[in-house]
């Protein structure tokens, strides 16, 4: 995976994002602030802004500025939240030279795992965690399986993301905004688990149309 | 939507640049990243006490900025958090040595942007969080009382005790107390329309309101019929007591806010209701401030906090100040 390729896969996300913008919104205004939508794409023009620049750089200096630029454009909880993704991504030794989907399994997992000591949410919140934990498990888990062709484990991960994010439907939220309205969320999508689910089916999605995951 | 705009993109940096022209003698402007600063620098060692928010609440926190309260404000999107790279540069703009004092409301994404400020900073920090919400319960259930009206306060406190020169941690513990002895809770009428968004943030009805509404039109409790200023006070109040649990005569400083739609003339009405309730309740107002203060773009609507006061609060709280919003003494 190189920096291009990164800066690709934001684009897909970016129009990925427009064509499901009304959607989130509707469920952002449901359960939080109605924001959400507005303040990812501040954060997504921000980056491609500095495509040339992030072009140039190493993957893992091209993560950790993209994790910086949405730290100072997103704002809200989701600002600190996906800038912690990508810079826990850009901590693993070899994210600069990214050859197999073990690494990226690691990655994702460091990711994951920043985004949980900074949002100090757990699965079961209603949070974007209900999609992000149990997709980074599943990873990992199946980059140690043999036999599995790429296609099918990033099928895998689709279908565990849709089902972390409609697992957020009928609980209350205990952390964010939501959790104000107490019994009042149950039966709304947690926004952020929303984007979250459309960030990974997109990137699954573009790998899989691209004929290879690397 | 009718609101007063250029081009929506534009509307928080321009109402900026607006409120640095208006108020050039007190404070200054720093666009990208955005801050607001004292015109003139305080005095070395002087701990920096520094606050921000999401826009849409004015004259919280940049009408705070001055002599005797903030050192700097960081204003966010409309409700929505500040980023880290405003209270660093902030920060680093104030600095005179006596070290920051970050005071936050405690929402899950002003705590996070604060504390990854407060991370990368590099000057030595504490932080105050501001939780005065009572409609909220405080659980392990939720992200917590949420910190509404009772921030000025704090500010006006704390911002006095670090004129007079007192330590970092000193600040962080007066801080601390004056959030303990603060509580309040709110109402809406009526809705509120981030720019951005060009809708309502939420749909209530022509004869409904929400108790204990948050500053960015969260639910509160309960959503009922509107009933006379009298009972909603009573709501207010009581709930505000149970939580202070004021000593027989204690003497309290009676804030009631207005959210942004509502006149000064009810707001004073119902500062009467909250008076009548608290003699009442042998709760003795020894100061008052009746105003909008922490708004809510133009909600219709208004909180009641109470502080309650000792000596060193009172004397704080008397003490001159020199802000775009709160003035007197000087």
């Amino acid at each position: 995976m190189s920096s291009e390729m990164i800066i690709q896969i934001i684009k897909e996300v970016q129009k990925a994002y427009e064509a499901n913008a009304s959607e989130i919104e509707k469920l952002d205004q449901a359960i939080g602030d109605g924001d959400h939508v507005i303040n990812m794409r501040r954060g997504m023009k921000a980056i491609l802004e500095i495509e040339e620049e992030l072009g140039s750089l190493k993957p893992a200096d091209a993560l950790n500025k993209i994790g910086m630029t949405l730290l100072a454009s997103i704002g809200g909880a989701a600002g600190p939240l996906f800038a912690s993704m990508f810079m826990g991504m850009a901590k693993v030794p070899g994210s600069d030279d990214i050859h197999n989907s073990k690494t990226i399994a690691k990655m994702f997992s460091s990711g994951v795992e920043l985004v949980k000591q900074r949002g100090k949410a757990d699965v079961g919140d209603k949070t974007m965690m209900d999609v992000l934990i149990p997709v980074s498990n599943l990873f990992s888990e199946l980059v140690e399986t043999d036999n599995l062709s790429k296609n099918e484990m990033l099928g895998q991960l689709m279908a565990e993301a849709e089902r972390g994010m409609l697992s957020t439907k009928d609980i209350a939220a205990t952390k964010g905004r939501a959790s104000y309205l107490g019994e009042r969320a149950k039966g709304h999508i947690d926004p952020g688990a929303k984007s979250c689910q459309l960030i990974i089916f997109t990137i699954c999605n573009y790998l899989i149309n691209r004929g290879e995951s690397k | 939507m009718k609101k007063f705009i250029n081009n929506v993109d534009d509307v928080l940096t321009e109402s900026l640049t607006g409120f640095g022209l208006a108020h050039s003698d007190i404070l200054k402007i720093h666009l990208n990243p955005n801050f607001i600063i004292r015109a003139d620098k305080s005095k070395e060692g002087k701990v920096s006490l520094i606050s921000g928010g999401g826009s849409g609440h004015e004259p919280l926190h940049g009408g705070f900025v001055g002599y005797g309260m903030l050192d700097a404000a960081c204003p966010g999107q409309v409700f929505t958090s500040p980023t880290p790279d405003q209270m660093i540069s902030a920060s680093q703009a104030v600095d005179n040595g006596g070290g920051t004092l970050f005071i936050v409301k405690n929402y899950s994404g002003d705590l996070m942007n604060f504390e990854m400020a407060s991370e990368m900073l590099g000057i030595e920090n504490m932080t105050v969080l501001v939780n005065d919400d009572v409609a909220v319960e405080d659980s392990s259930f939720t992200t917590g009382r949420r910190g509404v009206a009772g921030t000025m306060i704090v500010e006006k406190i704390v911002g006095s005790a670090a004129e007079a020169g007192i330590s970092l941690a000193e600040c962080k513990e007066l801080g601390d107390h004056v959030n303990k002895m603060t509580a309040s809770m709110g109402v809406a009428f009526t809705s509120c329309t981030v720019p951005a968004a060009g809708k309502p943030t939420f749909e209530i009805a022509p004869d409904e309101m929400e108790i204990g509404v948050g500053i960015h039109g969260e639910p509160g409790r309960k959503r009922e019929k509107t009933k006379s200023a009298d009972e909603i006070t009573r709501d207010l109040v009581d709930t505000i007591l149970e939580d202070l649990k004021p000593d027989n005569n204690a003497e309290v400083l009676l804030h009631v806010n207005g959210f942004g739609g509502t006149p000064l003339m009810e707001l004073y009405l119902l500062f009467n209701s909250a008076a009548k309730e608290l003699e009442k309740n042998k709760v003795k107002i020894s100061r008052s401030l009746v105003g909008n203060y922490t708004t809510s773009l133009e909600m219709a609507g208004a909180s009641i906090t109470l502080c309650k006061l000792d000596d060193k609060i009172l004397h704080h709280w008397d003490s001159p100040v020199h802000t775009a919003a709160l003035r007197w003494g000087m």
